[in-house]
């Protein structure tokens, strides 16, 4: 009898789809979001919901989610780090389909960010740690406080905010062109630095879109993905890792690396079995421009200070070594406020060679997403083939 | 100031009532003797729970920051957004005050001292360019 693990392709995504709909959605509530994206996940996956027995989600509730769509669930991961939420879903459903507990497992995510239709209410806690001594300085918002360390960065790296420019304008050049993102015409280092600061160093281009949409994962074992109508567009999970600093920006160990993208992104690439030369498309997770400057860096894929260069050169554009954030990423694709499902949604897409900007020959996706500003990290390792 | 007004919890009162006196009061581990903060009943660095609270210098430096122009409640702005590090080795969010918000008033590593600006019921711990630096 063979034993199925978490890692090494035995679990696979069989089923992967946004939202009918992305960008301004007012006459969709955030939980039909939730469900557009997951019946549309389920019939690329050529299943229903009477085949799901397992209900991953971050927002609402997973039992809301499960019992919204009419689903019998036997495990249930209500696991909430914020925009990498789905990344641990994905890592924590392997192992629960390798374990038995699940058979197949749905992750979803829907979030109404601009219209706001029936989303809760927001702000922190005035009596928790984070209400107590980072909001009452106007810390509070993604763009006044995911946004503090970048400084540092930049300054200790003898970088200035024109290297968050760069991030903007080699992104943008991934969107050009594709309907559902929200930033699609090519820009320039010298119009996004002159825009007017949202919270300088950061302009306007450096800060993510906010929008409205979803996105829905299936998996289960490579075993059944097999049979499945879909199984030749199975993509399957290599490794992963997941990790988790302060959920307060202030107490980060380190304002010029994130301990957890360190942790988490090795224990992917170890668990895979893999080293950074195997990669060869790249998804990290940008709410704000500094976000792919510290990821390449603490993920390894360059050395201390070359993120910039490595960037502006050309490397993570077309035609580049590392693809990076191939659907515009946060900054100009979409971004609803937990945007890590978009960003594993376009590995898949990327992997199955059906992305709108596709590259040649993708076969191995890192998958970098970070939550609740620099408080959690989680790492994906997909490829469209088994080892 | 920018934000919403704290709550305080019994283990951040004396914090808070510290700032209500113009002193800035955070913890220290008599174990291993480092300063601490957020204020917690133990030290998140060692463990131990022989823990006191000290009235520390107030001395601090610029980590990193932001200068929010976008509206925020209750704020003028633009209004500057800090990461400070304390003399005594702990990091805080804070405001920097007593300067016009522009980054070449605001280099890394500027020496700050702790002053105290009154908002509702609470005094609330912000920093201002040391003296002879401006």
């Amino acid at each position: 009898m063979s034993t199925t693990s978490m890692h090494g392709g035995d679990i696979a995504i069989v089923g992967a789809s946004e939202t009918t709909g992305i960008g301004s959605l007012p006459d969709v509530s955030m939980l039909n979001l939730h469900a557009d994206a997951a019946r549309n996940a389920l019939a690329d996956a050529g299943l229903t919901t009477k085949d799901v027995d397992g209900v991953a989600t971050a927002g609402p509730l997973a039992m809301e989610v499960s019992h919204h769509l009419g689903i019998t669930p036997r495990w249930l991961d209500g696991t909430m780090v914020g925009g990498c939420s789905f990344m641990l879903h994905v890592r924590h459903a392997a192992a629960a389909i390798a374990a038995g507990a699940a058979d197949v497992v749905l992750v979803t995510h829907g979030e109404s960010g601009r219209s706001r239709v029936g989303m809760g209410g927001r702000g922190p806690n005035p009596s928790s740690p984070q209400g107590q001594f980072e909001a009452v300085y106007g810390a509070v918002t993604p763009y006044s406080t995911f946004t503090v360390p970048a400084l540092r960065f930049l300054h200790d790296r003898g970088l200035d905010r024109e290297a968050l420019a760069q991030v903007v304008v080699t992104q943008r050049e991934w969107a050009v062109g594709n309907p559902r993102a929200s930033r699609r015409t090519p820009t320039t280092v010298e119009a996004v630095l002159e825009q007017p600061p949202v919270a300088w160093p950061f302009s306007k281009d450096m800060c993510c879109v906010v929008t409205d949409g979803g996105g829905a994962l299936v998996l289960t074992s490579a075993e059944r993905a097999a049979d499945l109508p879909a199984g030749d567009r199975a993509v399957y999970l290599l490794g992963s890792g997941e990790s988790a600093e302060a959920p307060m920006v202030s107490q980060m160990a380190d304002p010029g690396s994130f301990r957890a993208f360190r942790l988490a992104s090795a224990e992917a690439l170890a668990t895979a079995g893999i080293a950074h030369a195997d990669v060869d498309h790249l998804m990290a997770y940008d709410a704000f421009a500094h976000l792919p400057l510290y990821m390449l860096e603490d993920i390894g894929f360059v050395g201390r200070g070359e993120s910039r260069d490595f960037i502006a050169e050309g490397h993570t554009g077309k035609g580049g070594r590392l693809p990076m954030n191939t659907n515009g990423g946060g900054l100009s694709y979409t971004h609803t406020g937990m945007y890590g499902m978009f960003a594993i949604q376009e590995a898949v897409r990327q992997l199955r060679g059906e992305a709108f900007a596709q590259v040649p020959g993708v076969r191995t996706s890192f998958v970098q997403g970070v939550g609740m500003f620099f408080a959690a990290a989680g790492s994906l390792v997909l490829s469209n083939s088994r080892p | 100031m920018p934000g919403p007004t704290p709550l305080p919890t019994p283990d951040t009162a004396p914090y808070w009532e510290g700032a209500a006196a113009g002193e800035l009061r955070i913890q220290q581990c008599t174990s291993c003797t480092r300063h601490y903060f957020y204020p917690r009943p133990f030290c998140p660095n060692c463990g131990s729970a022989e823990v006191v609270w000290r009235v520390v210098s107030g001395r601090a430096t610029l980590v990193s920051y932001v200068i929010n122009h976008r509206p925020i409640p209750a704020s003028d702005t633009p209004v500057v957004i800090a990461l400070v590090q304390l003399e005594e080795g702990p990091q805080m969010m804070s405001n920097i005050v007593g300067v016009e918000p522009e980054p070449e008033n605001l280099p890394l590593d500027l020496p700050l001292q702790v002053t105290f600006e009154q908002r509702g019921d609470h005094a609330i711990p912000v920093f201002a360019p040391a003296e002879g630096t401006r």
